[in-house]
């Protein structure tokens, strides 16, 4: 076994503390021939540290497209050729959204709006919108509306938000080749914001913008530091009309080692499949993964794009013998 | 007829990558007129719609 394999399970395994940005850089060149071993030792982690069960969300676009900002891989940015057009969702749907992600068991709903920060008509629909939610369905409620100021941080926990998801998309080094419009530091202001405020944080980004490895281990090193409670994990699925609409997706040996690496850098977090497993790992990949550290699901479609039917996740969950987490154990 | 993932003659050049892709992606271009629909995606499915030739879903 690698060194760095026997390194990694004595620090983090045994004491639960995560690894530092020089030994996820050696994590994440992991030879193939070693790659099953590195994902066995990232499921233990995860099984001693968070336990079989699995976090299952579904997620949903309350206003799609016509965004300001330039984050290069985004085909909701009003900036480039993209076909997504501007669209509102209307509470009666959005209800109805809520109501179909808790058929399938999950028991986290995000709202997301492409936006740079919410304007007072997208707090007005959150506000009318958490609540008819709240009357109707049982799960709780996460957004994602860009940057906040204070007092938008002040109205979201009152509504009753429980998880606010803010991504910090790619390491601090990186991040001017992907966004131009606003920087890392304001992306990690809100997080402070929503962190001091009591709401949990949900906080990742996506692999494959053209970063480097030791980028991707500055990023995990970067998101350890703030320590979320939530890590979403998205690949890019290059959007066609994005300034990154022909960048190669991320090679699902790839993929792999860095859900490890991220377990390694975060043993206690919820690291959750996101965006782009579908295209990266395919169905084979995604058991790996799960078998490699992942211990939460995006189930059902993204924001403009599809996922695999909820069934599959669950059937395959089922097939592994990892329980969803339950409404109670999340209370 | 366009193709609804890319806009383009559906009748003109290869449009098989534009097929796989949709597995996993929503209609963004009207097949009849090529306008840009409006589209929205939730969890279990997708409405695009179309101002002159109206409402497909999933
Ligand atoms: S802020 Fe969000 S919605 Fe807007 S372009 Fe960036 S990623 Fe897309
Ligand atoms: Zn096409
Ligand atoms: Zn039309």
């Amino acid at each position: 076994m690698p060194e760095i394999l026997d390194r990694a399970r004595a620090q983090v395994l045994s004491t639960g503390r995560g690894l530092d940005e020089a030994a996820i850089l050696e994590v994440l060149k992991t030879p193939d021939e070693d790659l099953p071993e590195l994902l066995q030792l990232a499921h233990d982690v995860r099984m001693k540290w968070c336990g079989p069960e699995v976090e299952v969300e579904g997620i949903v676009s309350l206003k799609t497209g016509g965004c300001p900002e330039d984050c290069h891989f985004c085909s909701q940015s009003g900036l480039f050729a993209s076909p997504v057009r501007s669209v509102w969702l209307d509470i009666p749907s959005l209800v109805e959204a809520a109501r179909q992600t808790a058929a399938t068991g999950a028991t986290e709903f995000c709202i997301v709006a492409a936006v740079r920060g919410p304007d007072k008509r997208l707090m007005d629909q959150m506000r009318e919108g958490v609540k008819a939610i709240k009357a109707a369905v049982d799960i709780q409620v996460a957004a994602s509306l860009g940057m906040l100021t204070q007092e938008q941080v002040d109205e979201l926990v009152e509504m009753g938000v429980h998880r606010y998801n803010h991504n910090l998309e790619t390491c601090r080094s990186f991040f001017p080749n992907v966004v131009t419009t606003h920087s890392w530091e304001e992306r990690w202001g809100t997080l402070k914001m929503v962190r001091d405020s009591g709401m949990e944080v949900c906080c990742g980004g996506i692999l494959g913008l053209g970063e480097t490895i030791e980028q991707r281990a500055e990023f995990a090193a970067q998101l350890a530091e703030l320590d979320p409670h939530e890590v979403p994990m998205n690949f890019l699925n290059p959007r066609p009309g994005t300034p990154l609409g022909d960048q190669p997706v991320v090679e699902g040996k790839d993929a792999l080692r860095a859900i490890a690496a991220f377990r390694l850098a975060m043993p206690k977090t919820i690291l959750r499949y996101a965006g782009g497993r579908e295209i990266t790992l395919g169905d084979l990949g995604t058991r790996d993964g799960l078998l490699g550290g992942i211990n939460a699901v995006i189930v059902g479609n993204y924001l403009t794009t599809l996922g695999r039917p909820a069934t599959d996740d669950l059937a395959l969950l089922e097939d592994l013998k990892m329980p969803v987490k339950a409404l109670s154990a999340t209370l | 007829m366009f193709c609804d993932r890319c806009g383009e003659d559906a009748a003109q050049g290869d449009h098989a990558a534009c097929a796989a892709a949709r597995e996993l992606e929503p209609p963004r271009f009207c097949p009849q007129c090529r306008r840009r629909m409006k589209v929205q995606v939730v969890p279990t499915g997708w409405t695009a719609s179309c101002v002159e030739h109206g409402t497909r879903t999933s």
